[in-house]
């Protein structure tokens, strides 16, 4: 029977393992969303404490202090000073970690003074040895009135006694740790006696910053209080100098360091990972590496993939009862699924590599080595994340530019951050790629398809850049540039978070362009199997009487095959198709691969499926061909492949540098909370890649 | 003299922060007079710089270290 719930915040600075210990207290029980209206993720997950209670555990952000300065850390900010909201916590989990505990400390410290009841994590405990640290738990527990958790999300020590703190949570003090208004103290008795009820820290974390609080008080609060932003500043800096006093004093009675054990293994590896040659060769070898790896490992699940969607279409043909329904699925839902579904492989290899570049510390010392060479493009050292995790998707990426103190770094970077090479192109790419590239190698090991989409992701990459140089002498912002990263120690990254992180950003991957590729391939099914007027109707009838006019020797097969064509030429998509065809034929492209270019303007993975579709209704004798096979059998009227050389790079071009995903356009309104810059985005981006791909085709064909 | 002035691998004694200048961040994470710093690394081409304060690691750039007073305490190492 379950009673009883309680409610836990998971809250730390970054790189502490907050997520190993959200991962291991919660496992697979946990969701992914968005907090609402903003674009912050959410996660929420439930662990069972007792047989009679469980807890709902909410990670939040990771934040330095209760002073934010992102959205991300807002969220955290806002959620601890609302006890209205559904989320406040009836206790708080700080997450600390051994190295850092004195900076970890001091958001202990202010979620002390919010008088929340708060458990002490401190994590990675099983360093303590070989770093030669150890602590005086019960001195510690004594000066920060709390329970401490010696943890190991590694070697999963604590988590046990933990869950017993949480599960006894009433008996913590919520006694602050010290008294911080003694930096200013007629200031704040002033405040106090202005507002008794209020606490004396939430109303002095409404002034200076901008939370949510009571809209109607925070204006008197803000009227009656205010001060110069420099004294306010000044009177931060006291409050942080004065909370490291406490912490100092703390720590040094509780926590005993011998640094004749420390190993220096950090040191070394930074001495040749930031190294000026090294650095270098190291980073772009791991890059290369990626590359490599997408195209060479995931060619074997991608082929079994492609074939078992394609007998699953003719089994589903050949075994329903023939009708309608049964081509919708054959026809529609399957090819367009499985157009999807072939990808994962790749996508998640992509998740893969980005988590452990991440989870490892060492994307740090990227962000280090690049900022110099970046600035010059009018980007931050900070901007090479979301580049390089835009490989993956622009969405997270563009999300991901919050920490980029600067605004014009960071609306260079949101704008530019398209360009990368998202695993949305991926798809299109691939299939591409292995229809105009010979499966050659060159010296041996490097596929010559390989190489291709090495130099595709550095075209896509070289455009950033290039639009970043651009955009840095067009703009004009005076803003400071502040620019603090921290360096996290290295760390061998967890198996179980690299895992969990991978199975939800390729779920999410797949369900999201998975509904918006159903919904596409049902319309294209239905535009593609019906049409106006008599000659779709009566197809049959013409292609017979043509063919009995010409007088051509076909065999029932070819003749149906005729038939189909016929149909889909006068069918509603067709008749769309050839609408626009006067526009994309300068491209190199038919009718057809017109319908999937503007399909594939939501989502650029449309484009496989749709074509995916487009073959399967227009093609009645072969249902258990592959795409693949199915694109290298389109002919031209003159009898000439459709997908020639040409034609491939064309569409790789387009592909590269057009705007064609509207969740991007999305999100890019939310993050600069104008519609200027998407729609810029999007005009000048396609406008280009048309440009691009026409001149492309013109040369080679 | 300035952070921005250390060489690598020598010590010094945090004497003011320009508040102005200097992110509150910065502060939080230990950049506070009287906290003893270390620069560990710098980027290739001068900047940024990678500093050991009060047991964080951080990266800032050259302009940001400039704000920050501090006093060459060789003896430390």
């Amino acid at each position: 029977m379950l009673n009883k719930i309680i409610k836990v915040a998971l809250i730390g600075n970054p790189n502490t393992g907050k997520t190993s210990v959200f991962n291991h207290l919660t496992g697979l029980r946990q969701q992914v969303g968005n907090y609402p209206g903003i674009t912050v993720e959410k996660k929420i997950g439930t662990c069972k404490l007792s047989d009679n209670s469980k807890a709902i555990i909410l990670d939040l952000p990771g934040t330095y202090s209760l002073n934010a300065s992102s959205i991300d850390e807002n969220v955290a900010v806002e959620l601890l000073l609302n006890k209205k909201d559904i989320n406040f916590p009836d206790v708080a989990v700080v997450v600390a970690e051994v190295e850092n505990l004195k900076r970890n400390l001091l958001l202990f410290t202010q979620i002390k003074d919010l008088e929340i009841p708060t458990i002490l994590v401190i994590n990675m405990s099983d360093r303590m040895k070989s770093k030669g640290i150890d602590f005086d738990i019960d001195h510690l527990e004594r000066e920060l009135k709390t329970k401490i958790a010696l943890v190991s999300s590694r070697k999963n020590i604590g988590i046990d006694y933990l869950k017993t703190l949480i599960l006894t949570y009433k008996t913590l003090s919520i006694k602050p740790c010290l008294n911080a208004s003694s930096i200013d103290e007629i200031y704040f008795d002033k405040l106090r006696h202005a507002f008794p009820n209020q606490l004396l820290y939430k109303l002095w974390l409404v002034i200076t910053q901008d939370v949510n609080f009571l809209n109607l008080e925070r204006n008197e609060i803000k009227n009656n209080f205010t001060k110069s932003k420099a004294d306010l500043k000044k009177l931060q800096q006291k409050e942080t100098i004065k909370r490291y006093q406490f912490i100092n004093d703390t720590l040094k009675i509780g926590q005993i360091i011998d640094a004749s054990k420390a190993t220096d293994l950090r040191s070394k590896l930074d001495r040749v990972l930031t190294h000026k040659v090294f650095g270098y060769v190291i980073f772009f070898g791991i890059l290369m590496l990626i590359f490599q790896s997408i195209f060479d490992w995931s060619t074997i699940p991608m082929d079994f993939i492609d074939s078992t969607f394609a007998d699953f279409a003719s089994y589903a043909k050949n075994n329903l009862p023939k009708g309608e329904l049964t081509n919708l699925i054959s026809e529609g839902i399957i090819p367009g699924i499985g157009g999807i579904v072939l990808f994962v492989p790749q996508i998640a290899f992509l998740f893969l590599f980005i988590s452990i570049l991440e989870e490892s510390g060492y994307m740090s010392r990227v962000v280090f080595l690049m900022d110099k060479a970046m600035r010059k493009y009018g980007l931050s050292g900070k901007s090479i994340v979301p580049l390089i995790s835009g490989t993956a998707c622009a969405i997270p990426a563009i999300m991901g530019t919050r920490n980029i103190e600067n605004w014009k770094e960071r609306l260079i970077t949101i704008l530019v951050t398209p360009f990368t090479t998202c695993s949305a192109r991926l798809p299109v790419y691939a299939i591409l790629i292995s229809l105009i590239i010979p499966e050659k190698k060159a010296l041996g090991i490097f596929s010559y398809q390989g190489i291709t989409l090495m130099v595709l992701y550095l075209l896509g990459f070289g455009m950033a850049l290039l639009s970043a140089f651009i955009l840095n002498k067009i703009l004009k912002f005076n803003t400071k540039t502040y620019f603090v990263v921290e360096m996290p120690n290295y760390k061998l990254p967890l198996l179980k978070n690299i895992g969990i992180n991978v199975l939800e950003k390729t779920k999410s991957f797949v369900f999201d362009a998975g509904k918006i590729i159903l919904a596409i391939s049902i319309i294209l099914w239905f535009l593609g199997s019906h049409g106006p007027g008599k000659d779709f109707k009566n197809a049959q009838k013409i292609v017979e009487n043509d063919i009995y006019l010409q007088k051509l020797p076909l065999n029932p097969d070819a003749i149906s095959n005729k038939v189909s064509e016929y149909k889909l030429e006068h069918s509603y998509i067709g008749i769309i198709g050839k609408t626009i065809e006067p526009v994309i034929k300068p491209l190199g492209y038919d009718w057809k691969i017109g319908i999937a270019v503007v399909s594939s303007f939501a989502a650029r993975e449309v484009f496989v499926g749709t074509l995916a579709t487009i073959y399967s209704v227009g093609n009645n004798t072969k249902e258990d061909t592959t795409i693949k096979n199915k694109m290298k059998e389109e002919v031209r009227p003159d009898g000439k492949m459709v997908f020639n050389t040409a034609t491939g790079i064309s569409l790789l071009l387009f592909y590269a540098f057009a705007m064609q995903c509207v969740s991007t356009l999305a999100i890019v309104k939310k993050e600069t909370n104008s519609w200027k810059w998407p729609l810029m985005q999007l005009l000048i981006m396609s406008g280009f890649a048309y440009l691009v791909a026409f001149v492309a085709y013109q040369i080679l064909k | 003299m300035t952070l921005a002035q250390l060489k690598k691998g020598e010590i010094g004694i945090i004497l003011d922060v320009n508040t102005d200048e200097v992110p509150l961040k910065l502060l939080e994470m230990g950049c506070l007079p009287g906290n003893v710093v270390t620069l560990v690394q710098v980027a290739p081409f001068g900047c940024p710089l990678y500093f050991t304060i009060n047991d964080s690691h951080v990266a800032i750039r050259l302009e940001t270290a400039k704000e920050i007073e501090i006093e060459l305490h060789n003896k430390l190492r």
